[in-house]
């Protein structure tokens, strides 16, 4: 298998994630985006891992799916929070510091 | 290897096209579905090479974890804004003109620099799986304190996550 195969699978989830990060309004939705975003890195590592014969692209890859678990259960909070006093996910509302 | 390519290809066009339909699906039930498409395919092609024990952690953490927190996440915020009207052209343009760009970039760096890199080049024996038992002793020996401080990071989320997240008293 080619290297490369791997890596340009990881661009294209990045950018597609990068694209929902920039257009979605809903903050779950944002959330699931950033999602696609890490998952594409974590391809990226264990690629790169296999390809130089190391477990660590592997080790790089769980502490990244740890990470990731953890800024899930923060974020949700965060817009279960906003729900609760705006009763709206819509993250173009939040603009209280918008200069 | 063709057996190899054709289901890396079958793998990978099932996953970018679901990972398109989360971003652009009204529906934000279909899109945490769609995303348990990706993420299962993520982890396929971690058991493709040869990374098992990060394969079956993805389906674990992600698929059985983050997964139905997303769905408690969306259930919990039902309103009118689930069918979301969505994405307004004065921005949708602006963000697909800054993904192809970045897309463009990262794809002509990867293919001035590793075309026709054998993912095994580096093995005379061709791929050979990184067993559970290597990345334990690596996890448990050399990265021992950074696995300390993520378990402690996980500590403080889950306890953040509650701090935020609850009531206030008598609010």
């Amino acid at each position: 298998m080619l290297l490369n195969e791997m890596l340009l699978l990881g661009a294209v989830l990045f950018c597609i994630g990068v694209y929902g990060v920039l257009a979605r309004r809903n903050g779950v939705l944002v959330l699931m985006s950033i999602e696609l975003i890490l998952n594409a890195v974590n391809i990226n590592l264990v690629a790169f891992g296999a390809f130089h014969d190391t477990v660590q692209g592997q080790i790089f890859a769980l502490f990244v799916i740890t990470v990731a678990a953890a800024e899930v259960g923060i974020g949700l909070a965060i817009v279960l929070l906003l729900y609760r006093n705006r009763r709206s996910i819509d993250l173009d509302q939040v603009d209280l510091m918008k200069g | 290897m063709i057996a190899e390519h054709v289901a890396f290809g079958i793998i990978a066009a099932v996953m970018v096209a679901a990972a398109v339909r989360v971003v652009t699906t009204r529906d934000i039930m279909h899109a945490a579905l769609y995303l348990v498409i990706v993420l299962a395919g993520v982890a396929a092609l971690f058991l493709l090479v040869g990374a098992e024990f990060t394969g079956i952690t993805q389906v674990l953490i992600y698929i059985g974890a983050v997964i139905v927190l997303f769905l408690f996440g969306i259930m919990l915020t039902r309103s009118d804004f689930d069918q979301d009207e969505e994405t307004d052209h004065k921005r949708k343009f602006p963000a697909i003109l800054t993904a192809l760009l970045l897309l463009a970039v990262m794809v002509g760096a990867l293919v001035d620099r590793f075309t026709d890199v054998k993912l095994d080049a580096n093995l005379p024996g061709g791929q050979v799986p990184q067993t559970t038992a290597q990345v334990s002793d690596e996890l448990f020996s050399q990265y021992i304190v950074p696995f300390e401080a993520v378990s402690v990071l996980l500590l403080a989320a889950l306890i953040g996550a509650i701090v935020i997240a609850r009531r206030e008293e008598g609010g």
